[in-house]
Formats: C-alpha cells, structure tokens, sequence
C-alpha cells in the first residue's frame, strides 16, 4: 500500500491506523500467519499496532503476544504459561537504553569497575537469549542500543570510562559479535535508526515520563518498518532484481543525444561521479544474490555503448537482463520477469522519470518502485526500503548471478536444437536426489519461503521445523540438486511425503523457477514412487492448493498420470496415483542418488 | 482561529484515530463518550492533535484534561 511505502507520512500512518488495517484486510489478499511475541522494556503498544500495518502489507498476518510492562528479562529467564501457549514464529525483544541497568552513572568509576558492569549487563541479555533459545527454537530479533541525547562531559562521554555512550557502543560490538556466533538471532539497528532519524527527533524525553515511550511516538513507524523488514526477510519476501533506467539514473544525460562520449560518469565532473558512486552501490548488491537488470527506452546499440564505455562501473554482463526498446517499462519489466522465471512483483524499479515510476507502480502494485530525484536519495531509499534485508545468505544466494548467466547461455543453445528433448539431452544434466542433509537445511527453509509459483500446497516452515521433520520417521523427504554443463542450480526441488499405512500425502511439492522445463520434475517424481515402493506405500495423495501465484500448477498432477478425486469450490484439488503400474518418466537427467 | 474551525478540524482527527466517521465531538465530550477512547489510543489521539494544530500539549496537560472543550481552549490559546 503506498501509505506503507519508505519514505512514509509517520503522523498519517498513525493518525489513519484504523482505515488503513481495514482497507489491508479487506484487499483480498492471501497471507501466512505468524505468532510474533514482543517482549517489551518499554510501552510497546504502538510499536505493535505499527509493526500489524507493515506486516500486513507484506503478506503477513501477524498475532502478538505482549509481555506486561517491562516484564521481557522474566518472561524471557522465568518463562510464561502464556507464552509457552503462545508459541511463537518469532520473538521480537523491543528494549533499549533506558534498559540498560548497570550504564554508569557516576564519573568516578574506574576502567575496571566499567568492565565489570558490562560484563554484567551482557550477562542479562545473554541469558535472556539463551533462556528463549532453550525453550523456542524460533527466531529472535534484539534491538541494539541508542545513545542518549544526552551527555555530562561532552566528547569525553564516548571514551570516558565511566561514559554511558562509551558503554552503549560497547554493548552494541557485544551484541553484534553475539549475532555473527549464533544463528536465527537478528539485531534490529535502532544504534543506526535514531542516527539517520536524529537523535534530537528520536529521543522524547516527555513521552518517556508520561507513557513510558522510549522514544517518540512518532518514530515509532520507522521503528516498526525495519523490524518488519526484518520479518518480511525471514520469510523470504525479499525483492530479488533491481531493474534500472540508464539515462540520467545509471549516467548523466541522455546518450541518444548527447552520444556516448556526451553522457557524464567517472570522476571527471560531480555529477559523474554521483553516478559512478550509485553504479558502485549497486554493484555491491550483485554480492548478496540481487540481480540487475536494465530497463531503458533507448535504441539497444546505444544503451549498451554506454555500458561499455570503460570508465563505467557496470558493464553488460552484470546484467541479467537488458531491455533497451521504445515498449512501456511495466511491459519490459513484466517480460524480464518471465525470462528469469521470476514475478514481477519481485522487482525494484529505478528511474528518474516520474511518469514512468507512476506507470509502473500502477501496473504492478506490489514491485518496489524508486524515483531518482538524486543518486543520494535513491541510495538512501534502497538503504531504508527493507526490499534486501539480510537474515540468511546461502552459498546460493551468492552464485545466483553466475546461475542466471548461465541460463542465458542455456537459451542460446535452446535455438540450434529442432527438437526440445534434444535440447535437454544436449544440456548433460545431472540431478542429486537426497534426504535433507544438515547442509541442505538452511537453503530447503528458504526455497520453502520463498517459492510461490512452482508450490503445490505453498506450505512454509521454519528452520526449526525444517530440523525436526528431517529427524522424524514416517516422512519420505526429497531434495534435489540440478547441474548441467552450463553451471550448478544447486538445491532447486523440495518434496515431503507424510506417510500414514499404505498412503503418501504430498505435503509440499516445490521447485524452483529457475529450472522450469527441464523435467526435474519427473525425476523428483521417479525418485519419489520408488521410495513408496520401497516403503510399502500403495498408493500417493497429491493435493493442490489454489493461490493467486501458482495456477502454473493447477496441472501438474493430472500431467504426471494422477487421477482427480476432489475439486473444492475455490479450485483446491485432490489426486491420487496408484505406485504399482508406474514407469519411470525422466529420460533426458542423469540421477545419482546419495545416502 | 475561531471556535467553529477548531471544532471542525478536530472532528476530523477524531473520526480519523478512532475510525469512526459518526463521530462529532463539542465541548463537553469526554473520553466516557468514545467507546475506543482509552489510554493507548488517548496516546495517538494527542500526538494526532499536536501535528494537526502545529502545537505541543505540556504534560500536565495531557494527562490532566477533562473534557474536549480544555482540548479546544488550549489550542485556541495556542494554535
């Protein structure tokens, strides 16, 4: 909703909370639902009501459970009947320096007596975390630490022995070092926050005395936007490509009338070098698995002269797409998107035209959409908009450049070859079908979160649960790893088999985008019935459910010889397939199984 | 400012924080009179008010206000 959208209007978003939580639930659209259990040092009812909108807009319905007042170290150490009932998806710890008990108070403390009253305090918060961790395997989320507004000694209170800005920093590297040794625990940067806000506008020292707010309500929605980045990244809502104009947002100037030696990047002038400086912010996201891509109405033969002037930071091939035509961008974006399997609502577009942000973000609401009023503004946009929050980074998620290369590769080959099954036996693929192996955990989890089209039942599951279910018996759990000549996809397929006597129920069904038309599929299904057999499983139940991304789906039971028994009204369906008669389907993978 | 105005924008913020367009506030309106009206959202109702009218309540104030006619006084006096 673009209410909701960094850079927002806190005051309205607060005043109009009402109107927008009814205009979210009645949009119509489809959301997981999440136990968050917010776990307070302060008044936390508006950071709540906030972090309700934003998760909202993001597709999560989201339940809370409210420690009482100040009450986050017991609940935590001590535990809660409540909460325990409560079990949460995830636990949001929403303290703050005014919960720092032992921030020196006196300047006469020594180096040493510091040094104890932070080891203490670490002491606190460590044994709040491990407390929450022993009981719920679920994902934790701390605030880290503010500094004050105010300050007795100037300077000196950073480095001071006795100095609480000092302390603060010190506790912040703790909590930090905390978070790199441990995983499913995340810092919310209220440190970096109340910085880009200002503290003077941050802090409010009357909301403190009158409601126990630890910082001015009207920051609470930025607040509650990061922490629901946050979230939103956990559940692998992240974007995925950002697709950028050229002219006059990649470089200055317009290259098809300036020419290629007219438009401005590279040091030599200041408007060259903002744009060299965004090129080198961009970049910097291919390193977390972002990919680029451009969308530009120019004549191709130009833009791509531009891009390869050598004194610019991106160059073609760090695109995974480039659309340089005279079409509507929300057209380009949306034939990006089908080439790289991906949906257009997984794209941030950038451009400095005004008329063509509003035509994209009319076409397709849900991608992120940047105007570049300044190359500053656009970068701290992207810094604040949460579309690339990091909460776990898998190998794949580093290689995912490499990969879409190669499918590009792939569709170059796919031209030459007069017969599609020969195109497949050409790409030399080799699959891996295993059980979920400690190593795989962390990538299943996120294909289960993130995979929306090629998902039969989009069910989605924690790491934790991930854990336990690969260490429970009466599952038939497969996932499965393609490789051909032009490079390794990695973990693409995830199957889960819930066996009851002579029965398999295929809970989860899922394959990534990336591979589609390769007949993984029938591999994954191959694989699947011989391990019935094995089982002793006669017959396998696969479900179908309906969602507003999967009708690419809706067949792929019937397609694999499956026969319908039950068709609900709201186009939810139930197969069946007897494992006696089955012939195996995949000719063109080479399957290697590993034990 | 007259008194009609500030009625008149305060019904706005009335019926904006608690979601309620029927509401219509006078001087003698208190927080027994809203159903949603509690300390939480007496919160956000405050904050909605100060941004409307370009003011700042002092804390006595906040939490020392009887009816919505010491609300319009002060932003009278202020606004």
């Amino acid at each position: 909703m673009k209410e909701l959208v960094f850079p927002f209007n806190s005051n309205a978003i607060m005043r109009n909370k009402r109107e927008i939580e009814r205009q979210l639930l009645s949009d119509g659209t489809s959301r997981i639902r999440k136990n968050i259990a917010v776990l307070g040092g302060s008044t936390a009812d508006h950071v709540i009501s906030m972090l309700r909108l934003f998760l909202l807009d993001a597709g999560i319905e989201p339940q809370f459970y409210k420690s009482e007042y100040n009450k986050y170290y017991e609940d935590a150490v001590f535990g809660s009947p409540e909460l325990d009932a409560f079990s949460p998806d995830i636990i949001y710890i929403h303290t703050t320096s005014r919960n720092l008990a032992l921030l020196p108070d006196s300047g006469t403390l020594t180096e040493e007596e510091a040094n104890a009253r932070l080891s203490e305090q670490s002491g606190l918060f460590t044994q709040v975390w491990e407390s929450l961790r022993k009981r719920f395997s679920c994902p934790i989320i701390q605030n880290n630490f503010e500094l004050p507004l105010f300050r007795r000694t100037g300077s000196y209170d950073c480095w001071a022995p006795g100095g609480q800005a000092a302390f603060i920093n010190r506790m912040n590297v703790m909590l930090s070092d905390y978070a790199r040794q441990h995983q499913n625990f995340f810092i919310n940067d209220i440190n970096y926050l109340s910085s880009a806000i200002g503290l003077e506008k941050w802090h409010d020292a009357e909301n403190w005395y009158l409601y126990k707010y630890a910082m001015s309500t009207s920051v609470i929605p930025d607040l509650a936007y990061s922490v629901s980045s946050i979230i939103k990244s956990i559940y692998g809502k992240n974007k995925k490509v950002i697709d950028l104009d050229l002219d006059n947002t990649l470089w200055g100037g317009v290259i098809g009338d300036d020419g290629v030696d007219g438009i401005e990047i590279g040091p030599e002038t200041p408007v060259g070098q903002s744009h060299s400086e965004f090129q080198e912010f961009i970049r910097g996201y291919k390193d977390y698995g972002v990919l680029l891509a451009v969308c530009s109405k120019n004549d191709e033969e130009n833009a791509l002269l531009g891009l390869k002037r050598d004194d610019c930071v991106l160059h073609p091939d760090d695109f995974v797409s480039i659309k340089a035509n005279w079409d509507s961008k929300d057209r380009n974006i949306i034939s990006s998107a089908e080439e790289l399997g991906l949906l257009p609502d997984s794209f941030v577009f950038i451009d400095d035209n005004p008329a063509e942000c509003a035509m994209v973000s009319g076409q397709i609401p849900q991608a992120g959409v940047i105007e570049l009023t300044s190359v500053s503004d656009a970068m701290y946009a992207l810094s604040r908009s949460g579309y690339f929050e990091i909460t776990s980074l898998s190998g794949d998620d580093l290689k995912r450049n490499e990969m879409y290369a190669a499918n590009a590769k792939r569709a170059a080959q796919a031209k030459s070859f007069t017969s599609y099954k020969d195109y497949l036996l050409s790409l030399e693929m080799n699959a891996v079908i295993s059980d979920f192996e400690p190593v795989y955990r962390q990538r299943i989890t996120q294909l289960t979160n993130k995979s929306n089209q090629f998902n039969l039942t989009t069910k989605r599951f924690t790491e934790s649960e991930i854990e336990e279910l690969s260490e429970s018996s009466g599952y038939i759990r497969l996932c499965g790893r393609l490789a051909d000549k032009f490079g390794d996809n990695g973990i693409v397929s995830v199957v889960i088999g819930r066996c009851e006597s002579d029965t398999a129920h295929i809970d989860l069904w899922l394959m990534s985008c990336r591979v589609l038309k390769r007949d993984m599929e029938l591999a994954m299904l191959d694989e699947f019935v011989r391990q019935c057999r094995e089982n002793g499983i006669s017959r396998i139940l696969g479900y179908y459910y309906k969602t507003p991304k999967n009708s690419m789906v809706a067949g792929l039971y019937e397609s694999f010889g499956f026969t319908k028994t039950e068709e609900s009204e709201n186009g939810d369906t139930v197969w069946t397939l007897g494992t006696e008669d089955y012939k195996n389907k995949n000719e063109v993978i080479n399957v290697k199984k590993e034990q | 400012m007259n008194k009609n105005e500030i009625t008149e924008r305060l019904n706005k913020v009335f019926r904006d924080v608690f979601g309620d367009d029927s509401i219509s506030v006078n001087e003698n309106t208190t927080s027994a009179d809203i159903e949603d009206w509690d300390s939480i959202e007496h919160i956000n109702l405050i904050a909605a008010v100060e941004s409307e009218f370009g003011i700042r309540f002092k804390m006595r104030e906040v939490s020392g206000m009887k009816n919505v006619g010491e609300m319009m006084e002060i932003i009278s006096q202020r606004g």
